[in-house]
């Protein structure tokens, strides 16, 4: 079992499909994340999930897919600041990675004067 | 050659008769083709397992579940092929989360009365194993056979 049934928690929607408890996710959280399949949360939750796994924030509570295979898919709201700001910087290091990746913008052509230059294309 | 190959069987919701079966039985036949085998479930699948087979003749590696998750993506462990049974969404579930942590080749075993329509929401990679099986298990027998041994 895990750390997550033990600690104080609030349930959204109960025995569903992981594609309606994603879509609740989505509509009801003011900042939507999507992490990877495996994700881990607090001490020893790794996240089950169908790509991509969306993980919400309202306010300080955290809202997150808890699936159990006789049970289906549970959407969870658990309060923790310390879990939101660990969205919100790996978020902010993806960005960077991405921005790296894409390297220095490439020149910009001058834009054709004429019909015959795009013809010419 | 499988000599040394290992192979992961993921147990779903134990509710449908068949997969207990089809565990057992794949299991034996991986096992005879050299393969190592460790089936993993939630406690109440492995418990039925156990008593099953309680002398291990079929199956000799139990895993937890959630513990075999956490291991992986923990890269403590990994497999070659991975067989995750399904009956439901949430084992569906689970199939896309192994996809996405392992680097088995991963094969979906999808059976239950609404076989056909569960098989449709994989999109993830697998080999499909698809019969609308719940307590005669030849029909998914059959399909293993001829996809896998």
């Amino acid at each position: 079992m895990s750390c997550i049934e033990q600690m104080k928690y609030k349930l959204y929607l109960e025995r569903t499909s992981f594609k309606d408890a994603r879509e609740y996710i989505e509509k009801n959280s003011e900042e939507v994340y999507y992490v990877d399949p495996g994700y881990k949360i607090f001490k020893d939750y790794y996240i089950i999930g169908v790509p991509p796994v969306a993980m919400g924030v309202r306010g300080k509570e955290m809202l997150f897919t808890y699936v159990k295979p006789c049970h289906g898919t549970f959407v969870m709201g658990i309060d923790s600041e310390e879990e939101i700001a660990r969205l919100r910087q790996r978020e902010e290091e993806k960005i960077k990675a991405s921005l790296k990746k894409g390297g220095p913008k490439a020149k910009a052509e001058p834009a054709p004067s004429s019909f015959s230059d795009i013809w010419k294309k | 050659m499988t000599e040394g190959k290992k192979a992961l069987l993921v147990m779903g919701c134990p509710e449908v008769p068949v997969q207990m079966s089809i565990v057992l039985y794949l299991s034996h036949k991986l096992c005879k083709a050299g393969y190592d085998v460790t089936v993993a479930g939630t406690d109440a699948a492995v418990k039925l397992l156990k008593v099953s087979d309680p002398e291990s003749y079929y199956v000799q590696k139990t895993v937890d579940l959630d513990q075999l998750i956490a291991d992986i993506v923990e890269k403590k462990t990994d497999f070659d092929l991975c067989f995750t049974f399904m009956h439901s969404d949430a084992g569906m579930t689970y199939g896309a989360t192994f996809s996405a942590i392992s680097r088995a080749r991963l094969y979906a075993v999808v059976f239950g009365k609404n076989a056909e329509e569960l098989a449709k929401t994989i999109d993830y990679p697998a080999e499909k194993i698809v019969a609308k099986a719940t307590h005669n298990p030849n029909p998914l027998k059959n399909k293993i056979y001829k996809v896998v041994l």
